[in-house]
């Protein structure tokens, strides 16, 4: 492993941390998409940054792009607030419009600007490490490398100092304003910590890596854990894994190494999504099913209790009066044996005296809607579940 | 060439007349559809399937090796279509929102056919040229079986939709009433879903993967400001679409280096800007208005309201009374007593003034009127 390629895992690791951070309070304050629209348009704020400096590697540049990345949460804002349109309608054409705003600068002088709008977007990891830092003629290593190390370290001050305020305002906004933190600064200063690491990835991985590298690895946490600590972290494991894992895929298909993180994180996405513990969808269907057939099971036994009358009782009267269908009945009625619920005597059902128990506290609960105490109740009841 | 030039040329130029008829028909057609997505709260689904339909190019042609646009747009299709679902399963099934799993498909999809598209390019045999179109549009490479594909689309769409028109206008508004006469909102909701992610497949070639929902939105941003009425505001949006397709590429051909897409999204802005200010009854401006009038009709009511409580304590309303007792009571100004006098509310001689009886009784039913009013 050369240098080189030692300094672009390097430099995806760090941006994926950057990211990462601001990322799990987007998703988790339900504004993921805001950093799509950052991205984009912090466009024209470095195409007007560069005709004020007329230097690629200002640092102004960078300060412009972040500040029009604030301005166009504020624009947002302030359409949501007028109640014209939705958020999201406002969200989905300010950016374009902005977006549209640096294409048409950039194109229009597009002698005097050394700007690539498809730079911006896709990014190559692969040259950050031609850019050096050189002061007093010392190299002191890749330039993205001190810009994104900075804004790592400089995230990891603030979510460290304002961890707490950061916790509170993002699940109680109303707590947050009577205990005196302002939700509209926290709010504002999440917005320009995202709007500068945006500015500060962009130009290593391109602006729709940020957007995946921020919400990805914080709704993969988030399906996995509830505590807001544990989800930081496994949103920087799983950014700094997809950043290390894509670039190695990278360099065997010698493809993007932004398209290849990307893809990773797409992968990696998909198991959590699918496996994901109590949360995953193979689990939530799982529960489902479930439910539906313990649901299934206290019909049916309330059912038997209505009704004395042996006709109703029958096995096969199971599928013309419930309209239940026969693999539905059987399963329902095997559960119920297995739990000792019912007996069966000449094709004739009868509760049990514990399936007698339980379809009457069950009716208990239901009267008095107490739908959470039900799941505790069939604990106590089931030896099998549905 | 000016933009007068371009019309000029248009009824004479072939290819321009190309790419202005398929830009004029894009537009109505996001405009169209548009307005659904808009009003389902589902704007930025066409960000996510603009973005989410890049891999479906690519791999449409690493699969076929076909350049010819109508292939390359099935591709598109079916990851947009694979996209859509893919929310709709995350935001169903587990506790993400929807704008997580907007952003996650939009960018997953995204850099996968980013990644795509590089192995494309360094592929021996790629004669990729015209893939990244895709990304930011060029509506110069329109040719007449595009606006065909366009124009049949369109009209498709238009046919569904009066076909479906009652069911969708139901649906937009009141999903559960819906399920209850007993249509089935799976079906229709698919349906309109699967036409808003045809429109905007249709639109990548020309506005590209970035800009397309803003193409899609801002018509229909536009035309809400308008109407409370559903079948104007399509009408309106499609118009409003059309004209920034027009005026877009009327601008964009008739100076150097602008690409037609981001001319179109800054035309179909200005609308927008233009309705949110203009309209006049949802608009900023006359908003405005209506509030400064109503302050000041309130003032002229708390003023009044004090002339009354002075009035009441006399036998005669319409006894004078100095103007000067009004100075303890900060509302009043010359130009309001004035106002007052014009309404034949009060009468001012010199420095006194008196209630006239219209004045009185309108003053004694202040606030039984705001009563009323709620």
């Amino acid at each position: 492993m050369s240098s080189a390629q030692l300094e672009i895992q390097l430099i995806a690791c760090l941006v994926a941390i950057a990211c990462a951070i601001p990322g799990t309070f987007l998703v988790l304050r339900k504004m993921a998409m805001i950093s799509d629209a950052i991205s984009h348009s912090i466009l024209p704020g470095l195409v007007i940054g560069f005709f004020l400096t007329e230097d690629l590697n200002s640092p102004w540049l960078i300060l412009l792009a972040a500040v029009a990345g604030v301005i166009t949460v504020v624009l947002v804002e302030y359409i949501q607030k007028t109640g014209l349109v939705k958020e999201d309608t406002a969200i989905g054409f300010v950016f374009p419009a902005l977006f549209s705003i640096g294409v048409i600068l950039i194109a229009k002088n597009a002698n005097d600007v050394h700007l690539d709008v498809d730079a911006v977007l896709l990014g190559e990891l692969a040259f950050a490490p031609f850019d050096r830092l050189l002061v007093n003629g010392v190299d002191l290593g890749a330039k993205s490398l001190w810009v994104i190390g900075s804004i790592v370290v400089v995230t990891l001050i603030l979510l460290v100092t304002f961890f707490k305020e950061l916790k509170v305002s993002t699940f109680d906004k109303q707590l947050a304003a009577t205990l005196g933190f302002s939700p509209l600064v926290i709010h504002y200063g999440l917005m320009s910590i995202a709007s500068v690491t945006t500015v500060g990835a962009f130009d290593a991985v391109g602006a729709i890596l940020v957007v995946a590298l921020m919400i990805a690895p914080a709704a993969m946490a988030y399906l996995l854990t509830n505590n807001l600590k544990k989800m930081l972290v496994i949103a920087v494991f799983a950014g700094v894994a997809s950043a290390i894992i894509g670039y190695w895929v990278a360099h065997y298909l010698d493809a993007s190494i932004a398209g290849s993180m990307t893809t990773v994180l797409g992968v990696l996405f998909l198991l959590v999504y699918l496996f994901a513990p109590s949360k995953g969808l193979i689990s939530v269907l799982f529960r489902q099913k479930r439910q539906q057939v313990e649901v299934y099971l206290l019909t049916f036994m309330l059912h038997l209790q209505n009704h004395s009358e042996e006709s109703e009782r029958h096995i096969n009267h199971l599928s013309e009066h419930i309209n239940w269908g026969k693999m539905q009945s059987k399963t329902v009625l095997d559960l119920a044996l297995k739990n000792n619920m019912i007996v069966i005597n000449n094709n004739i059902i009868s509760l049990t005296e514990k399936g007698q128990g339980f379809t009457n506290k069950a009716i208990d609960y239901i009267t008095t809607n107490s739908a959470v105490a039900i799941e505790k109740m069939k604990e106590d009841f089931f030896l099998f579940r549905g | 060439m000016t933009v007068t030039e371009y019309f000029n040329l248009l009824f004479t130029d072939y290819t321009l007349q190309t790419i202005t008829l398929g830009t004029a028909i894009l537009g109505a057609l996001c405009g169209m559809l548009g307005s659904f997505a808009v009003l389902r709260k589902q704007s930025l689904l066409g960000d996510a399937i603009s973005h989410a339909a890049l891999p479906g190019i690519a791999l449409a042609f690493l699969i076929t090796g076909a350049k010819d646009s109508n292939t390359l747009l099935i591709g598109a299709l079916v990851s947009g279509l694979v996209g859509t679902f893919w929310i709709r399963g995350i935001v169903k099934k587990t506790h993400l929102k929807t704008d997580t799993a907007l952003g996650l498909i939009l960018s997953l999809f995204f850099g996968f056919g980013m990644l795509l598209l590089t192995f494309i390019q360094k592929m021996p045999n790629a004669n990729q040229a015209g893939l990244d179109k895709y990304l930011f549009g060029q509506a110069a490479t329109l040719v007449a079986s595009d606006v065909w594909t366009m124009c049949i689309i369109a009209g498709l769409s238009l046919l569904i939709l009066l076909v479906f028109w009652k069911e969708f206008k139901l649906l937009l508004f009141d999903v559960d009433y819906t399920k209850s006469l007993g249509f089935n909102v799976k079906f229709l909701d698919v349906l309109i879903t699967f036409f808003i992610v045809i429109s905007i497949v249709v639109g990548l070639q020309t506005v590209g993967v970035v800009l397309m929902s803003a193409m899609l939105l801002a018509p229909a941003a536009a035309a809400r400001q308008w109407t409370n009425s559903l079948s104007v505001m399509v009408v309106l949006a499609a118009i409003f679409g059309a004209c920034s397709g027009v005026f877009g590429t009327a601008i964009s051909a008739s100076s150097n280096n602008l690409s037609t897409g981001p001319v179109i999204v800054l035309i179909a802005a200005v609308f927008v800007l233009f309705s949110f200010i203009f309209s006049p009854k949802r608009g900023l401006l006359f908003r405005e208005i209506r509030y400064r009038s109503n302050r000041k009709d309130l003032e002229l009511n708390k003023t009044l309201a004090f002339m009354y409580q002075i009035v009441e304590s006399h036998d005669n309303i319409n006894h004078p009374h100095a103007i000067k007792i009004l100075n303890n009571f900060h509302g009043f100004t010359r130009k309001s007593l004035q106002k007052l006098e014009d309404r034949e509310l009060i009468t001012v001689t010199k420095t006194m003034w008196s209630l006239t009886e219209k004045g009185f009784s309108t003053a004694a039913n202040l606030y039984n009127q705001l009563e009323e009013n709620e």
